[in-house]
């Protein structure tokens, strides 16, 4: 099993009444809620939490990138990711990931994703999502019904400009490029990509031509996610591919005390934050007109994969979201027991960790932290004995000796 | 009311075409939610004239939206249909996003229309009025955004269903999902695609109208479409929304039928 510690940074600063006075977390809440020297602290003890789980043992640790919002502060992750390459030396650096075909031209990612991979030795994974409708069409513009096409192109585009060793022309419908030179390029000559999907026949069939690994990030947990997962599973095997478990990585809300009361005591405010304040999204901004394909809206119209449905998330009680494990929180044997029905019912070799959820402080985040690492962790390690606990295809491939960061610093 | 099939050449895409009433050819293109439930419009029209409306690829029946993706593949379908139904000296009239169109198809082919109408038609931006984002409501809070009359409009929307049917609802969604997926490519994220600097172009007598409740184009812009067509008239309609011809048919067929 791999384990990334996964940072989503909220603004952990929103009122009670919150969910009263604003209609949606993103898009068009007014940026004045945002305080730039509550900012500075906040950044700065996310990226101390990012470190911390490095070292206590996690396999590897994550951002990720939104716009306009309160619910996760990195428009840029690159950014985020560029500091981490300074002060952790061993885990993978999971960006998850850049939103291709926002960037113009989208070879800019190709080269970001170098630059992170040389200056982290070759520790990079790299997701490539299409970005949320909030992010992608509201937030940045893209026209929804092209988003899907300018996705694939810009893909198209980065893969090519990660291969060649000399200077091409890329002549696309949304780039037009007559130099492509991507300076650097990467240690990994392909870093591992991920693939945040929703859901569509479409995204598995990208990942299992490329192998590329599919993520499913839901808030949901696994007991709603096993329908999506087995109709993943289910393709694998029409395609008659291996059934690598790393073929797939999962989200989940994770909360660690000494028992499961403690939990409730510790956690709950923050939870409660979690799901009622970051959440909160207007429906009518969680899925642009086109930016689902038919075929895809058809199949899942009203169900639990419309972002709508899996965002709007009624007032749920800590009960609630226990019972219906959309978290997984208690005792550290309890959080064993669920995330071990959770990676077998699911089948997945990656697990991206939320352990810092809402407004929780950082003391509370490091308890939770350390708890999993040293109690829960080590109990999952090896729940895939068949796969040795990796695959290959699917995790970075860091360079024998890098340089010593603190012996450069001096 | 009836509707056919027909395959526009050279692009080989196929549209519905709905046709109803006798005399002089009208060609009416549908706003971005296309034409309502037994389309008051288009009824009233046809009492007085040969009224032509094709759908656009992602709309009802017609098919081959996804080789349409700005504005110029767009407006140069439009001319295609045009020359497809082969009408004779039609009066090209448009709905907001189809008024969009229209204008585009004037400005192209300066010669080919000679007789134009708009209602409340899109394709400009005001910075300091700005255009409500129609991509982002939710189907309660469409009548209010399109009518003046907001319980009436509510009506003529859900003829033939009921919102609170899950059933009818996701249909409507697919629908929806589909036509302002369409609509978006022109319209979406700022109705917007360079009009402005084309319309100069138009040389059609040109008919424009607006409801004077227009609260999703305001009817000031009604008066910069007029500021850039040379051979235009403005006519305000009252007690009317932005779906102008729905909510007041009569009053719009009296306009065109004055101005024509």
């Amino acid at each position: 099993m791999k384990f990334t510690w996964f940072h989503l940074m909220p603004w952990p600063h929103m009122p009670d009444d919150f969910r009263e006075k604003h209609r949606s977390v993103w898009v068009d809440l007014p940026n004045r809620m945002y305080e730039p020297e509550l900012g500075h602290i906040a950044y700065h003890q996310y990226l101390d939490q990012l470190e911390y789980a490095e070292q206590v043992g996690f396999d590897g640790i994550g951002v990720n990138e939104h716009h306009a919002n309160a619910y996760g502060l990195m428009p840029s992750p690159n950014i985020m990711a560029a500091t981490l390459t300074r002060r952790t030396s061993k885990a993978a650096l999971v960006v998850l990931g850049n939103s291709i075909a926002l960037y113009n031209p989208p070879l800019r990612v190709a080269e970001e994703f170098a630059m992170l991979d040389v200056l982290s030795g070759g520790r990079l994974v790299a997701g490539f999502p299409v970005g949320t409708s909030m992010d992608t069409n509201y937030a940045y513009g893209t026209i929804p019904a092209l988003t899907r096409e300018k996705y694939a192109e810009a893909h198209d585009l980065i893969r090519k400009a990660w291969a060649a060793d000399e200077p091409f022309a890329f002549n696309g419908r949304y780039t037009k490029l007559r130099y492509v030179n991507c300076w650097p390029k990467p240690i990994q000559k392909l870093p591992p990509i991920f693939i945040p999907g929703g859901g569509s026949v479409e995204t598995y069939d990208f990942c299992l031509d490329n192998t590329y690994s599919y993520s499913y990030l839901s808030y949901s947990g696994y007991l709603r996610a096993k329908l999506l997962m087995e109709g993943y599973w289910k393709r694998v095997a029409e395609r008659k591919v291996d059934e690598s478990p790393y073929r797939a990585g999962f989200a989940q809300v994770i909360c660690v005390a000494d028992t499961d009361a403690e939990a409730e005591r510790l956690y709950g405010p923050h939870v409660n934050y979690f799901y009622n304040r970051c959440l909160h999204v207007y429906p009518g901004f969680a899925d642009a007109p086109g930016y689902r394909t038919v075929k895809t809206i058809q199949t899942g119209a009203l169900s639990q994969f419309t972002q709508a449905a899996a965002r709007d998330y009624p007032k749920m009680s800590w009960k609630d979201l226990v019972d219906g494990r959309y978290i997984v929180a208690g005792s550290p044997e309890t959080v064993r027991q669920q995330m071990e029905e959770l990676i077998k019912t699911l089948r997945v070799g990656n697990i991206f960790c939320l352990m810092h959820v809402g407004n929780m402080p950082n003391d509370k985040v490091r308890h939770s932290t350390r708890l999993f690492a040293e109690k829960v962790m080590p109990h999952l390690r090896n729940l895939w004995p068949e796969w040795k606990n990796h695959d290959d295809r699917f995790w970075m491939h860091p360079m024998n000796e890098p340089v010593p960061l603190k012996v450069a610093a001096e | 009311m009836k509707s056919r099939l027909l395959t526009v050449k050279p692009s080989g895409i196929r549209i519905e075409v709905v046709e109803a009433g006798k005399g002089r050819d009208l060609l009416y293109l549908h706003g971005a939610g296309g034409h309502m439930p037994a389309d008051p419009l288009i009824a009233a029209l046809a009492t007085k004239y040969r009224v032509v409306a094709p759908l656009l690829p992602g709309y009802g029946q017609s098919t081959g939206e996804d080789g349409l993706r700005d504005m110029l593949d767009i407006a140069l379908h439009g001319l295609d249909v045009l020359e497809a139904l082969k009408l004779r000296k039609p009066i090209v009239v448009g709905h907001s996003m189809g008024g969009m169109i229209a204008a585009e198809m004037a400005a192209i082919a300066r010669t080919e229309v000679a007789n134009l109408c708009l209602l409340a038609p899109a394709g400009l931006w005001l910075d300091d009025h700005p255009i409500a984002d129609i991509f982002s409501k939710l189907p309660y809070e469409l009548p209010g955004l399109l009518f003046h009359d907001a319980q009436a409009g509510a009506r003529l929307l859900a003829s033939g269903g009921d919102m609170n049917d899950p059933e009818f609802l996701k249909q409507f969604l697919v629908m929806n999902a589909r036509r302002l997926g369409m609509a978006g490519k022109i319209l979406f994220p700022i109705p917007d695609r360079g009009l402005g600097q084309r319309l100069q172009r138009i040389a059609a007598r040109t008919l424009i109208v607006w409801g004077t409740e227009d609260v999703l184009i305001p009817p000031v812009y009604g008066h910069a479409f007029k500021k850039a067509i040379s051979k235009s008239k403005l006519t305000r309609i009252a007690k009317a929304g932005h779906a102008v011809g729905q909510e007041k048919p009569a009053a719009v067929l009296k306009a065109i039928r004055e101005f024509f």
